[in-house]
């Protein structure tokens, strides 16, 4: 088991360095970063000083260790298009994408574990059916358009449908359907962290967004927990738990479904890059306040240390997932548990 | 692709032969495979001849006329007194004529990577399964490294370290093939990986083993007698990778990091008639996005027949 950890952590620490060689290396040798930060009118002297400074003419592997040591310590230089500290414009966005990111995971897994779940046991019926074409279609559309047709519906032709609703149903809470299509709402302001769990235009403008960005994932839960459902209610020990007459609700929840969790957990896990790749399509279609558009805004205006200390926090998050991905399957199967522990010993 | 070879007694010729194969077979009949087949020629050959089919050249503002602008599908413009099919834009730029022009440049950047991703998959593979050792070694690490992160997120940071490098004068210039590099950086790894795969097994095989006996080096035992034996997944995983790098591409238009305004793709479309969704000008947004729909799925559909119809496990299975 020890020996198991150290080496995932191992292996995690050469990926960050990798990462963090990339990020460096954009840092320095694309364009010129002492030209991108003082203005037209420096004179050479100047450019000099800064150049000093920022330990530009520091043998390169002692700027890469600088470079190493100051991203641990959230250190990654300063924007040059708004000329704040990196480190700040992060954790200004961080809590927008963290927000969003976990709720879409959250419910693309309960959703997506409900339907998959239902799908397999009623497995010929006529909603299971719909839903699982529903699932096919949905993953060959772009993400974006999702977000556009959502809003659409939502927000711009809602007005009309929920009046006419309203009108035929005689109940008047259906304009409560409208959602807002861009920005948080209003944010509650908890010590450094932001949150828009609290008031009302926070909850509301989080729907769209989330369905949004965990749609593609709800579908590839749903069809994973469908197809490994079936497969484990093919074998011997779900037969044995029907013989012993427990009843069938018992089999399909409790012995059916752990034995399922495992793969759902990996590519759960897994799935996690792409995640983060479509909450910057997502952020953008919503105007969402977080660091995907934070990043394409870096991307359109060349911000290098905007870019690359992006890609360390996503390189970051990979490695940190990959790491709980892990344990997770120590938690999940205990087969697994007993047979890393000889190997170890 | 590859010319088959003729032996003379062989009494048909290639096209019935064609026609014969398990393929052709699986082909005709899969109701699904013939339908996606003919709405991606359709798609295509639009694409292909928008010149003759457009009734405006979409790209050449000085056919426009700003009269024209709004216009209802359907209806003929105020300025110009034109028809419009599916409506105009703000401009009065013509959106059926937008849309011809508009899967031109996704079609082109589409397809452009994807040569372009295969070109360096295939090649790594090869090189990588055939020398093996250490070479293999660090190819295949950051094909791995690549795999772990979504295409989107590589080709956007290709894209902007390119536009830091390429001095800002030549951006609109040099735009879509920045795009197209940067599309076919990202999914390489996959055809590095399954060439590499297949490589390994083919090296093993006595007609390598005699050609490296003649003599040959290893540059062209790799490309006249590997690569030919190899190339067959490739195609499914190209056919397969179109689709996704048309999304890719319209997903960077629409992200504004994609083609220059001037020459708008799908992407770039959807980009424009997202902003007059509010005031009920739907047609700028809703038929390009029917037209990205309609091309990826249909080159989705026929990859995807492609790749069960050349796998045999599959069809003994069904």
């Amino acid at each position: 088991m020890f020996a198991y950890l150290t080496k995932s952590l191992l292996q995690a620490l050469l990926v960050m360095l990798a990462v963090a060689f990339i990020g460096f290396s954009m840092f320095r040798f694309v364009g010129d970063p002492v030209a991108n930060l003082v203005g037209q009118e420096a004179t050479i002297q100047d450019r000099e000083e800064l150049a000093q400074l920022l330990g530009l003419n520091d043998p390169i592997p002692l700027q890469f260790f600088h470079f190493v040591t100051n991203a641990a310590q959230g250190e990654f230089g300063v924007s040059y298009r708004q000329g704040r500290r990196v480190s700040d414009l992060l954790a200004e966005r961080l809590p927008a994408t963290l927000e969003l990111a976990l709720l879409s995971a959250l419910f693309a897994f309960v959703v997506g574990m409900i339907l998959g779940v239902y799908a397999a046991i009623r497995r010929d019926g006529v909603v299971a059916n719909i839903v699982m074409s529903v699932s096919l279609i949905g993953v060959s559309l772009p993400t974006f358009l999702i977000g556009i047709g959502l809003i659409y519906v939502f927000a711009v032709e809602c007005r009309s449908w929920s009046t006419a609703l309203a009108a035929w149903t005689g109940w008047q809470g259906w304009s409560g359907a409208c959602l807002p299509s861009f920005g948080r709402g209003e944010t509650v302001r908890i010590g450094w962290w932001t949150t828009g769990l609290l008031t009302e235009s926070g909850l509301k403008s989080l729907i769209m967004p989330t369905i949004t960005l965990g749609f593609f994932q709800l579908t590839l839960v749903m069809r994973l927990v469908r197809s490994e459902m079936l497969e484990v209610m093919r074998t011997d020990f779900v037969k044995f738990a029907r013989a012993r007459g427990l009843p069938e609700r018992v089999v399909q929840l409790k012995h059916a479904l752990r034995n399922t969790m495992i793969p759902v957990v990996t590519i759960v896990g897994l799935q996690l890059g792409s995640v983060i790749a479509f909450a910057i399509v997502t952020e953008t279609v919503f105007q969402w306040p977080g660091l995907g558009a934070l990043f394409v805004q870096s991307v359109q205006f060349v911000d290098i240390p905007v870019m690359s200390a992006y890609l360390m926090f996503v390189g970051f998050v990979f490695v940190v997932v990959n790491l709980a991905t892990d344990l997770l399957y120590l938690l999940l199967d205990p087969r697994l548990r007993t047979a890393k522990t000889a190997a170890a010993q | 692709m590859l010319a088959p070879s003729q032996p003379t007694e062989q009494p048909k010729g290639w096209l019935a032969r064609t026609w014969d194969s398990d393929v052709a077979y699986s082909f005709r009949h899969s109701p699904v495979a013939i339908g996606a087949a003919v709405a991606s020629i359709i798609m295509i050959g639009a694409a292909l001849l928008a010149p003759l089919l457009a009734p405006q050249n979409a790209f050449d503002p000085a056919q426009l006329n700003l009269l024209d602008g709004y216009t209802r599908p359907g209806e003929t413009g105020m300025g110009s007194g034109n028809y419009f099919v599916l409506g105009a834009d703000n401009q009065g730029r013509d959106v059926f004529s937008a849309i011809l022009y508009g899967s031109r440049v996704s079609l082109f950047v589409g397809f452009a990577s994807v040569v372009f991703s295969m070109v360096l998959g295939v090649g790594l593979g090869l090189v990588a399964g055939y020398l093996g050792g250490r070479t293999d070694a660090v190819i295949m690490r950051i094909a791995d490294i690549q795999l772990s992160f979504p295409a989107i997120l590589i080709a956007l940071l290709v894209f902007g370290i390119a536009r830091g490098i390429i001095p800002p004068a030549l951006h609109e210039q040099m735009a879509i093939g920045v795009l197209i590099v940067a599309i076919g950086l990202s999914n390489w790894a996959q055809y590095a990986r399954t060439v590499r795969a297949s490589t390994m097994v083919e090296k093993r095989k006595e007609y390598v083993e005699a050609a490296r006996l003649l003599g040959m080096s290893p540059f062209s035992v790799m490309w006249r007698h590997v690569l030919p034996n190899v190339a067959g997944p490739v195609l499914v995983i190209a056919t397969i990778n179109l689709a996704l790098a048309i999304i890719e591409e319209a997903t960077l238009s629409y992200l504004g990091v994609g083609v220059p305004a001037t020459q708008p793709s799908l992407g770039t479309l959807i980009r424009f008639g997202q902003q007059y969704l509010f005031s009920g000008e739907w047609w700028i947004l809703l038929f390009p996005a029917l037209a990205l729909i309609l091309l990826a799925l249909a080159v989705n559909l026929l990859g995807d027949w492609l790749r069960d119809a050349l796998n045999p496990k599959l069809r003994q299975k069904s």
